[in-house]
C-alpha cells in the first residue's frame, strides 16, 4: 500500500509593466499603440469620475460611494479583453468596467444616489446590476456561463468580486459548479487586500487566492493588478480559452484599495499611512503614463487635453443625473411583479392617496 | 451525465406519458414534461433530479427524454442551485430548481431573498427571474431531522415571490404549468405527505390552474375551514366527521398563498360567519395570523365567533416518534369547529 503523490500544483504570477514604466518585452501582449493610449484614457476617466463621486457625496449630492481608486488597471485591462457579446456580472466596486461595457455613467451615479432606475441599463448592455450581498454574484456568473454554454452562444460571462468574497460559501459553490459543468465563466478577483478593516491574511491561510482554482480543477493565475498589460494578457488568455469551450478559469489580480471601503468608512482606523504611501507609489495610472511617455506615445499637452475632456464628460454625466425626473412614488411598487397582485395594487393606491392629500 | 450505466442499459425506462389516474408526484412530473416539450428553455436542475429521477421520483424519466443538458444533476449546493438559476433565468432560461426538502432551503435563502425575489424590481424590469423553485414540504412521513418543515411564512414575508401549494393531483399539474409559465419566481411547495396518498383523474392534455385563485374544496354553510396543501385533506376528513353531527363545513383550499384570493375566502366567511384556519407551520408569525387579520379587516362584523387557528406548535418539528403530537389532526380541527360553534 504505497503512499503516493496524487496531485501537485504550481500557481504562476504574471507581471509585465514595472512601477518605472518598463515592460518585459517577452511577455508583452500585442496591443496597438492607439489601444494602449485608449487604456490610459479609460483609466484616467475612471479616476476622474471616482474623484467626482467622492466630491458629490461630500456635497450631499450622492449617497454612499465605494471608490475604485487604485483598481483601474484591472477594470480597463479586463474590459479590453472582453468581446461585444460577453456578459459582465459585477459585485459593487466595478463601476469602471461597467462604464467601459456601456453602462451610462449617470445611471451608475443614479444607483449610488439611491435611485433604482440606475440599475435599468439599456437593452444592449449585457451587464448584471450591482450585487451588494458579498460573494452572491459569483453564483450568477456561473449561471450565466452555464446559460451561454447550453445555448452554444459565442459569448462568455466575466464575473468580479473582492478578496473578502472568496471567504463566502457562494464563492466555493460557484467556482466548484463552474468546474463541474465547464461553464463559460471567467472569475476575476480584485484582491485589494482589505475587506473593510480585515486584511487578507485574516480571510485565508492560503498563500494566494489564485491557488484556490486548483481545488476546483480549473486554471488559476495571479497577476499584478496594477499592471494593465499583465491584466490584459491574463484576461485575454482566460476569456479566449473559455470562448473556445475549454472551461472556466480564475484570475487573482493583486491591487490595493487606495480609498476607503466606502464613503461611510475611515480606513485610517485600521491601516497605516506607510502602507498607503507604498501603494500610492505603485499607482497603475502613473505606471502606464511613464510607459507611454517613454515610448513617445504621450506628452504633457495630451495629458492636459485628456484631463479637460474627462472632467467635462463627467460633468455632463452629473448634469444628466441631476436632470433625471424624480421617480414617481408608485415606482416602489410597479416593478415588483410582471403583473401586480391585487393586494399590492391596493397598497400602491393607499400610498398614492396619502401623497396626494 | 448519461442516462445509461456502464452496460449501456437504460437506468429508467421512459414511463408512459400522462395516464388518467395520477398521484401528486406523477402530476408534478407530468407538468414539467409537458412544459419541457413545449419550450426548450425550460430546464430542470437540482440534487438527484437526473439519473435517480428525484428522491420522490418527481423528475423520473426526464433525463432520458431531454438529456443531461436540460435535466441537470447538480453538486450538493443549494445556494448554487438557486444562484445559477438566477443567472440562467435572467438570460433567457426558465429553470425549475428542486430543493430536495424544504428543510434544506436555508443555504439558498441569500440567493432567493437577496436576488431571485428582487431582480425585477432592482432593475426596474430590465432583468427578471422567471423560475420555479420546487420543494417538498411538511411532515407526516417519519423522516430524520430537517425533512418536515413548512416555511411558507418566510417566503410570504419576502416580497417578490409567488407562493403556490397544491393539495391534489389535478391542481398540482395545472398550478405547476402556470408557475413555469409565470414571469416571476414561484415557490412551489409540494405536500410530500400526500405525494402518493391518492390518485385523481388528471387530463392528459395541457391545462392550467390560475395562480391566485382559491378553490372551494367542499361547500358548507356553518363554518369555513381555510387551508392549503396537505391540510386540505385533514379539513375534508374533519368535514366528514362534522357532517355526521349535522355540521356543514365549507373548505377553502387557498392553492396560492401569494397572491392570496381574499375574495373567495371572505365571501365564504361572510356566508358562514365562522372561520378556522389550519396550517402545519408553527403558530406564531404563521400565515394563519395574516389570514385572521385579513378576515378581521374585511368581515369582522359578519363573524359570529372569534377566528380559531389549528396549527403546528411553536416548537422544533419533532422527530418521527412524536410528530403525531405536532401535526394538526382531524380531531383538532373538529374541536376547533365545535369551539367556534359553541361561542
Amino acid at each position: 500500500m504505497p503512499r503516493t503523490k496524487v496531485y501537485e500544483a504550481v500557481t504562476e504570477r504574471l507581471e509585465i509593466l514595472d512601477t518605472e514604466g518598463r515592460v518585459d518585452a517577452a511577455l508583452m501582449p500585442e496591443i496597438d499603440p492607439s489601444r494602449t493610449r485608449d487604456l490610459y484614457r479609460d483609466m484616467v476617466l475612471m479616476r476622474t469620475f471616482d474623484t467626482k463621486a467622492l466630491k458629490l457625496q461630500r456635497q450631499g449630492r450622492m449617497g454612499t460611494w465605494p471608490p475604485i481608486k487604485g483598481q483601474e488597471a484591472i477594470q480597463a485591462g479586463v474590459a479590453l479583453a472582453m468581446g461585444d457579446n460577453d456578459w459582465l456580472i459585477p459585485a459593487f466596486r466595478e463601476h469602471g468596467i461597467m462604464v467601459l461595457r456601456g453602462v451610462p455613467l449617470h445611471l451608475v451615479f443614479a444607483y449610488w444616489a439611491g435611485d433604482e432606475r440606475g440599475s435599468s441599463y439599456p437593452e444592449e448592455v449585457r451587464c448584471f446590476p450591482v450585487a451588494v450581498p458579498v460573494g452572491s454574484q459569483w453564483q450568477h456568473g456561473t449561471g450565466v456561463g452555464l446559460s451561454l454554454k447550453l445555448r452554444d452562444e459565442d459569448a462568455v460571462a466575466v464575473t468580479f468580486g473582492g478578496d473578502g468574497s472568496t471567504s463566502e460559501g457562494d464563492f466555493h459553490e460557484a467556482v466548484n459548479c463552474a468546474g463541474v459543468f465547464g461553464t463559460k465563466t471567467v472569475f476575476v478577483i480584485q484582491n485589494n487586500q482589505w475587506a473593510i478593516s480585515v486584511p487578507l491574511h485574516r480571510q485565508t491561510a492560503a498563500e494566494t487566492l489564485a491557488q484556490k482554482a486548483h481545488a476546483y480543477g480549473i486554471p488559476g493565475i495571479q497577476v499584478d493588478g496594477n499592471d494593465v498589460f499583465a491584466v490584459y494578457a491574463a484576461a485575454t488568455e482566460a476569456i479566449e480559452r473559455t470562448r473556445r469551450g475549454e472551461g472556466p478559469s480564475l484570475i487573482e489580480a493583486v491591487t490595493y484599495r487606495l480609498g476607503d471601503h466606502t464613503t461611510a468608512d475611515d480606513a485610517s482606523r485600521y491601516r497605516s499611512e506607510e502602507e498607503l504611501e507604498e501603494w500610492e507609489g505603485r499607482d497603475p495610472i502613473l505606471r502606464l503614463r511613464r510607459y507611454l511617455v517613454e515610448q513617445g506615445l504621450w506628452d504633457d499637452d495630451q495629458e492636459t487635453v485628456l484631463l479637460e475632456e474627462a472632467a467635462s464628460w463627467v460633468d455632463g454625466q452629473v448634469k444628466a443625473l441631476e436632470e433625471m425626473e424624480p421617480q414617481a412614488p408608485e415606482e416602489i411598487f410597479t416593478s415588483m411583479y410582471a403583473a401586480l397582485p391585487p393586494h399590492v395594487v391596493e397598497q400602491m393606491q393607499s400610498l398614492l392617496e396619502e401623497v396626494r392629500s | 451525465m448519461s442516462g445509461q450505466n456502464a452496460e449501456g442499459r437504460a437506468l429508467h425506462a421512459v414511463p408512459e406519458v400522462a395516464t388518467e389516474k395520477l398521484t401528486i408526484a406523477q402530476a408534478v412530473r407530468d407538468a414539467m414534461l409537458e412544459e419541457m416539450d413545449g419550450n426548450d428553455r425550460v430546464i430542470v436542475l437540482g440534487e438527484d433530479v437526473g439519473v435517480d429521477g428525484g428522491v420522490f421520483r418527481a423528475t423520473e424519466g426526464l433525463i432520458e427524454r431531454y438529456g443531461p443538458e436540460r435535466v441537470i444533476d447538480t453538486p450538493v449546493a443549494e445556494s448554487a442551485i438557486v444562484g445559477m438559476s438566477v443567472g440562467l433565468a435572467a438570460t433567457g432560461f426558465r429553470p425549475i430548481a428542486e430543493i430536495q426538502f424544504m428543510g434544506f432551503v436555508y443555504p439558498a435563502i441569500n440567493q432567493l431573498f437577496g436576488h431571485a425575489a428582487r431582480m425585477r424590481n432592482r432593475t426596474r424590469g430590465r432583468l427578471s427571474c422567471p423560475m420555479v423553485v420546487r420543494m417538498p414540504y411538511g411532515g407526516g412521513i417519519h423522516p430524520p431531522e430537517h425533512h418536515s418543515e413548512s416555511y411558507e411564512a418566510l417566503f410570504l414575508n419576502t416580497p417578490g415571490f409567488k407562493v403556490v401549494v397544491p393539495s391534489n393531483p389535478y391542481d398540482a399539474k395545472g398550478l405547476l404549468v402556470s408557475a413555469i409559465r409565470d414571469d416571476d419566481p414561484v415557490l412551489f411547495m409540494e405536500p410530500k405527505r400526500i405525494y402518493r396518498a391518492f390518485r385523481d383523474a388528471v387530463p392528459a392534455e395541457s391545462y392550467t390552474v390560475p395562480l391566485g385563485k382559491a378553490d372551494i374544496a367542499r361547500e358548507g354553510t356553518d363554518v369555513t375551514l381555510i387551508a392549503w396543501g396537505a391540510m386540505v385533506r385533514v379539513c375534508l376528513d374533519a368535514s366528514e366527521v362534522l357532517a355526521r353531527n349535522e355540521i356543514s363545513a365549507e373548505v377553502v383550499d387557498l392553492r396560492t398563498l401569494n397572491p392570496l384570493d381574499r375574495e373567495t375566502m371572505i365571501e365564504s366567511v361572510v356566508k358562514t360567519g365562522r372561520a378556522v384556519v389550519v396550517h402545519e407551520a408553527v403558530r406564531t408569525g404563521g400565515f394563519g395570523a395574516e389570514i385572521a387579520a385579513q378576515i378581521s379587516e374585511h368581515a369582522l362584523l359578519q363573524l359570529e365567533a372569534p377566528i380559531q387557528r389549528v396549527t403546528g406548535f411553536d416548537v422544533v418539528f419533532p422527530l418521527a416518534q412524536n410528530e403525531k403530537h405536532y401535526l394538526p389532526s382531524r380531531q383538532r380541527v373538529v374541536k376547533a369547529v365545535e369551539k367556534v360553534l359553541a361561542f
